[in-house]
């Protein structure tokens, strides 16, 4: 199968994430669609390296996944607390660092 | 080695501000005690510095250098020519004095909560030392990085200064004033600030000139000045005159010279009267010293280039400065406004590149600096007791304070420079020197006497004399703490205006080699006459004279 | 000999400062204090001008360097002193007058409480005074010039919680400090033109420079004795300057500091004499100020302000002897010397009589005053003979020889200004007749103070009558004696140089005509206010009346030239400093603050927003490099 179409379903993965990025409200569902927009950048990593063939974008998709991996703990801590403090998960209600 | 004079005499504040900011809370008075001690301590430094000074030796003396960023060429180098001593000299005297003065200006009021950590008075008197030893430095400083360094990081202190201890005076609410303090130290750093970055462009480019025609770059001064004078540097004067305008921009910000004055008022203002001696004595003279040192040497070709234009402005500076004295109505901004006149002496003085101009200007510098502290800090008694900076809130005071009365009179005609005391011997000076270039500028210049008399008579008639005041009725006479700090001003002031050749003989040969660097030299009399000796003169009797008498009224 | 000029002017420094720093434990012996100095310094005076006499007539002077000053390159200046036969003139008149006042003042001020202080700022003038005429060379002399501005200011000044008098201390020094620009000025031409600006050299060597470079020195030395001895244009300040106490315009507004001005003319001869334009300047301001001052004199009712007119016209006569060149000065001087005795006689006089008065000064308020002030009527009438020039007496002697110079300047010229001499003698003669008739003859004109208290007047104790015999017997004799075989040319001549100019009138036809100008001017006086009785409060007069009575608009011309547009210059310089200078960097600052205000909605807080803006950043970066690359 040729390799490009993992680069469109790449792309399309990225599209729904950045869609429900900006679409929804609730952080939990927010913080799913940012691993949606990671998880379609390892896949266009991998993707790539196949097609150049050499194994710098699996290191890279590795790297990717410790970050998102100790993004993901710390994001979610900051939701824990900020949905006990403010009995809400929603981002529109955590708007308050504008002037 | 020998020892480290120079450090020392910067190292040593610093030392002090670092143990009075370390004092705990409760030690107020020890914290204002050390921060006097360690002031008085770099007095003797200075004086010995002073002392050690030998007029008719070299350049620079005392020198210390070492490498500090080898990569950039950027070394750790002092040295003190006459006309630095002397302002060392100047800085040292004034700083205990300016200690004393505001030894009650930053208690904490009574009103203030206690509190174990709230420590605004060992704040202050670490800021005023902080301040002292930048400025030191600076006068110290041979290479222009290192100067650039210190000339940028006093801006720190002194804007903690101006916006966290600010005039209680005024007769306006908390919060007013501390809108127009805040207002008034932005002000201050941001013009300055302004200036700063404009002369880091400068240096930068400096640095990139020296890089491109001497192989490595540089910063030290007496290694561009003697490039430039054996011919391996050569600037394009387009080059050298931006270079120039940039260096000339940040001293001119700070001098201050209209139309970049407008910072002093605000910063003078609002400031409690020994932080405002700290910005117009001390602080500004870094500028007008920088350009002597830096501007004029670094740059000759430029600055003979650019001097009708700085003369121009320095004599709006002098007869603008003064009158809208006249028109103020708040006793320190009047002080301020008078300040900024007489910086527009010194800066007529340094352009007019003759050897009484320049020295005239290095002794204003001096005696400005003593005579506006005089001024300044008697008036910042008289403002403590009333609580009122308006002069329309004055009246008779000469009446129940005659002492104050006295004190502030003589502060007053020492600004207004009268004969005997120290300012009108620079003042006469730099008239002279400017005279005998530009006679046109001299002969406008002289109207910025007549306005200095009318500015402080005016002041003193509305403030000192008339009927007494009920307000003022019941006002104390200047009390002991006062009196110390007074009376050695004006001692000095006496004895500077008496006998100025100590200080003259330090400060002419700098004036000499600065004039050599930017190859100039005095205009000749049109006829000298060699000293005739006394009584030589006789009158021509009978025949001659009478017929020249006669000759007019034909 | 020479180490006592220099204690010539450390004794009274010494007295200003003693009295001045001492507090108040000095106050009760304070004036003794200063009185005894004073006193010493004219005994060191008359111990050197013994000296002088044993000595010959060209190796009189003495110099005496005391330290170096000011060394900054070519610009040398020593505090160094030259006693020569002119400054010996001065020092005795200073030191002699100034310690007759001294005494005089042990009484007058006796009941100010700050009585200790009056008398360190009466040293201190002595000391600035004898600074100025003692200095060898023009920038010492200028200390002394602002020092004795500085001792006027403080005594003009001295009752400073009446506004009016504080006003007037003001007024003196910046009217002053107008002229001191001149002498600045002409100091700092001497310095370009010669390199120096020490008497000797600069007037030994003056014919050699250019006469456009001497005049201008001429003109602004001229500007600054205008200032320092009121002449017309900057005459304003002396009539305020009587809110100060009567001994101090007895000796500073009347015989010595006004009188400067002469001195610095007369000193620096040698240029005047090679700038002929600049002499015609200095006799033009003599002789309009001469007419000016007699004028407003005529018309003042307040005492010491008809005094001070008279001051004004008696210094024009000076300074227009001292511009006729060489004919004149030694007769300046003179006129100098025998004004100050009289002048300060007459001054001493006012002060006596207003002390018995309650302080009343206006004149139409006095009236038969000599029968209960015998002493003060006699020596005050002594100085009103003097100065009008009755015959034998000093003004006799000195105002005479001016009108004849005034003549002897030859041509037209000479006559103009002999005439102004001539008329200016009638018109002294006139209102000096009124004052001596309003105050001493006629009925009691006496009314109450403020408080109600009824004049008393009587003598004045004999600290105060003693200085005014003194003063009265040098009114007297002193010009006879200076005269007797020309002692007074003799003495002076080896400095100031005389010659004889070629009067179209002979030296009889002059004192004939100062006769009858004389009698015709006291006629006048006697016809209009001692055959009628005077009204108390003032008839409104003619149109030159009320002018003069306002010294001759001059107040209003200064307010509406000068004043005035310079308050508005500062208001609107206060206003453009705020509005525009400072506007332009505020505006700045605005609008920058205004640009971030709009940008800052762009900052919601919604996550997404951000979100958003960053996508689209990237879209618009990847769509401009593929772009680039298209192309």
């Amino acid at each position: 199968m040729n390799p490009v179409n993992y680069l469109y379903l790449a792309a399309l993965l990225f599209t729904i994430g950045a869609a429900g990025v900006v679409i929804r409200r609730n952080a939990i569902v927010l913080f799913m669609c940012v691993e949606l927009m990671l998880n379609a950048c390892n896949l266009a990593f991998v993707t790539f390296s196949r097609l150049h063939g050499n194994l710098d974008g699996q290191i890279i998709a590795f790297f990717t996944m410790v970050v998102a991996a100790a993004e993901v703990v710390v994001g979610l801590a900051i939701i824990v607390t900020v949905f006990r403090s403010r009995h809400s998960a929603s981002v529109d209600d955590a708007s308050l660092m504008k002037l | 080695m020998s020892f480290p004079l120079l450090t020392a005499t910067a190292v040593v504040p610093a030392l002090g501000a670092v143990a009075t900011a370390a004092m705990p809370a409760a030690q107020r008075a020890a914290a204002k005690w050390v921060a006097l001690g360690f002031s008085l301590v770099t007095l003797a430094l200075a004086a010995v510095m002073l002392v050690r000074f030998d007029p008719g030796g070299a350049r620079f003396q005392l020198t210390e250098s070492h490498a500090w960023i080898k990569d950039f060429g950027v070394r750790y180098e002092l040295g003190v020519d006459g006309i630095a001593v002397a302002l060392i000299a100047l800085t040292a005297v004034l700083i205990p004095f300016i200690i004393l003065a505001g030894w009650h200006d930053a208690d904490p009021l009574e009103s203030a909560r206690p509190n174990r950590r709230w420590r605004p008075t060992q704040g202050f008197f670490a800021l005023i030392l902080m301040v002292e030893a930048m400025v030191v430095i600076s006068f110290e400083a041979t290479d222009v990085f290192l100067f650039y360094i210190f000339f940028e990081a006093m801006l720190i202190p002194m804007y903690f200064l101006i916006g966290g201890f600010g005039d209680r005076a005024g007769g306006r609410s908390e919060e007013e004033t501390a809108t127009q303090r805040s207002y008034a130290a932005v002000k201050f750093l941001l013009y300055n600030l302004a200036g700063g970055l404009i002369m880091l462009a400068a240096v930068v480019g400096l640095y990139a000139v020296t890089a491109d025609q001497l192989g490595t770059g540089t910063f030290s001064l007496q290694e561009i000045v003697q490039a430039r004078a054996g011919g391996r540097l050569d600037m394009a004067s387009g080059t050298e005159r931006l270079l120039f305008l940039g260096f000339f921009f940040a001293f001119a910000v700070k001098a201050p010279l209209w139309p970049l004055h407008t910072w002093l008022p605000n910063a003078m203002g609002e400031s409690t009267a020994p932080v405002a001696v700290l910005i117009t004595a001390v602080v500004d003279k870094v500028g007008t010293f920088a350009m002597l040192r830096f501007c004029l040497q670094l740059f000759p070709e430029a600055s003979k280039w650019a001097t009708p234009a700085i003369m121009i402005l320095a004599l709006i500076s002098i007869i603008y400065g003064a009158l809208l004295a006249i028109g103020q109505r708040d006793i320190k901004r009047l002080i301020a406004y008078a300040s900024i006149s007489h910086f527009g002496f010194i800066i007529l003085g340094i352009f007019a590149m003759t050897t009484q101009g320049q020295g005239g200007a290095t002794l204003y510098m001096v005696n400005h600096g003593v005579s506006t502290a005089a001024l300044m800090l008697v008036a910042g008694f008289l403002i403590t007791r009333r609580g009122s900076r308006l002069i329309a809130d004055y009246g008779g005071v000469q009446k129940v304070a005659p002492v104050l009365a006295g004190t502030f009179l003589i502060g007053g005609l020492a600004t207004l420079s009268l004969p005997g005391l120290a300012p009108f011997i620079s003042e006469f000076l730099v008239l002279v020197g400017t005279f005998s270039r530009y006679p046109a500028f001299g002969v406008i210049a002289t109207v910025g006497i007549v306005l200095a008399a009318l500015y402080v008579l005016i002041l003193y008639q509305r403030t000192m004399t008339g009927p007494v005041k009920a307000e003022v009725r019941s006002m104390p006479d200047l009390r002991v703490r006062e009196l110390v700090v007074v009376a050695p001003l004006i001692a000095l002031l006496i004895f500077l205006g008496v006998y100025p050749k100590p200080l003259a003989d330090i400060v002419n040969p700098a004036v000499d080699h600065t004039m050599s660097v930017v190859d100039k030299k005095d205009p000749k009399p049109d006829h000298p006459v060699t000293d005739a000796g006394w009584f030589s003169y006789s009158p021509k009797s009978e025949g001659a004279s009478h017929d020249g008498a006669s000759g007019g009224a034909k | 000999m020479e180490n006592l000029i220099g204690l010539l002017v450390a004794v009274p420094l010494l007295g200003a400062a003693l009295l001045l720093c001492g507090g108040r434990r000095l106050d009760g012996k304070g004036h003794y204090i200063g009185t005894v100095l004073a006193g010493a310094s004219f005994v060191i005076g008359a111990v050197l001008f013994a000296d002088m006499l044993g000595r010959g007539e060209h190796d009189r002077a003495l110099h005496s360097k005391v330290f170096s000053w000011i060394p900054v390159g070519g610009f040398r200046a020593d505090v160094a002193f030259q006693l020569d036969q002119l400054s010996m003139t001065f020092v005795l008149l200073i030191t002699g007058v100034g310690t007759l006042i001294h005494i005089y003042s042990i009484g007058y001020m006796e009941h100010d409480e700050r009585r200790r202080r009056f008398f360190g700022y009466l040293n201190l003038f002595l000391a600035a005074m004898l600074l100025l005429v003692l200095a060898d060379n023009y920038l010492l002399l200028y200390v002394g010039w602002e020092g004795v501005g500085l001792a006027s200011y403080l005594l003009i000044g001295f009752w400073q919680h009446k506004p009016s008098a504080a006003t007037a201390a003001k007024k003196a020094f910046i009217v002053n400090r107008v002229g001191d620009v001149g002498l600045s000025i002409a100091i700092m031409l001497m310095f370009t033109t010669f390199g120096t600006f020490t008497f000797a050299p600069v007037l030994t060597n003056a014919d050699h420079a250019s006469e456009g470079k001497l005049t201008a020195i001429g003109l602004m030395l001229l500007l600054a004795a205008c200032g320092k001895s009121a002449q017309v244009p900057l005459q304003s300040w002396l009539g305020d300057a009587m809110e100060g106490p009567t001994p101090v315009s007895a000796l500073i507004h009347a015989a010595t500091m006004v009188t400067a001005g002469v001195y610095l003319i007369t000193r620096s001869g040698a240029i005047f004499n090679a700038a002929p334009d600049a002499q015609a300047a200095v006799v033009a301001v003599g002789a309009v100020t001469l007419l000016f001052g007699a004028i407003v004199g005529c018309a003042k009712d307040d005492i010491k302000k008809a005094l001070a007119g008279s001051t004004m016209s008696q210094i024009g006569y000076m300074i227009l002897a001292a511009g006729l060149g060489p004919i004149g000065y030694v007769f300046a001087i003179m006129h100098l010397v025998t004004h100050g005795f009289f002048k300060a006689g007459l001054f001493l006089g006012a002060g006596s009589v207003m002390h018995a008065m309650n302080d009343e000064v206006d004149m139409r308020k006095y009236g038969g005053l000599r029968k209960y002030m015998p002493v003060t009527f006699i020596t005050f009438g002594l100085g009103y003979l003097a100065i009008i020039g009755f015959p034998g007496l000093s003004g006799f002697w000195s105002k005479d020889k001016i009108i004849e110079a005034a003549f002897a300047k030859g041509g037209t010229e000479g006559w103009i200004l002999g005439g102004a001499a001539l008329l200016g003698a009638a018109i002294t003669a006139y209102y000096m007749t009124r004052v001596m008739l309003l105050t001493f003859f006629g009925e009691k004109r006496w009314v109450p103070d403020e408080e109600g208290h009824e004049p008393h007047p009587h003598e004045s104790p004999s600290s105060m009558t003693i200085p005014m015999i003194v003063l009265a017997v040098g009114s007297v004799f002193a010009g006879g004696l200076f005269s007797v075989n020309d002692a007074f040319l003799k003495w002076l001549e080896p400095v100031t140089g005389h010659s004889h100019g070629d009067s179209p009138l002979s030296a009889a036809a002059v004192t004939a005509g100062t006769m009858v100008v004389l009698a015709i001017g006291v006629a006048l006086a006697w016809a209009q206010y001692g055959r009628r009785p005077v009204p108390r409060t003032a008839p409104r007069g003619s149109l030159l009346t009320r002018a003069a009575r306002r010294d001759l608009l001059q107040d209003d011309f200064n307010h509406v030239a000068l004043v005035k547009p310079g308050q508005y210059l500062t208001r609107g310089l206060v206003y453009v400093d705020h509005k525009l200078v400072d506007g332009v960097v505020n505006g700045t600052a605005a609008s920058v603050g205004g640009l971030s205000g709009r940008l800052r909605k762009l900052q919601n807080g919604y996550a997404r927003t951000y979100a958003v803006s960053m996508f689209g950043g990237t879209a618009v970066l990847i769509a401009a490099t593929l772009l680039m690359r298209a192309v």
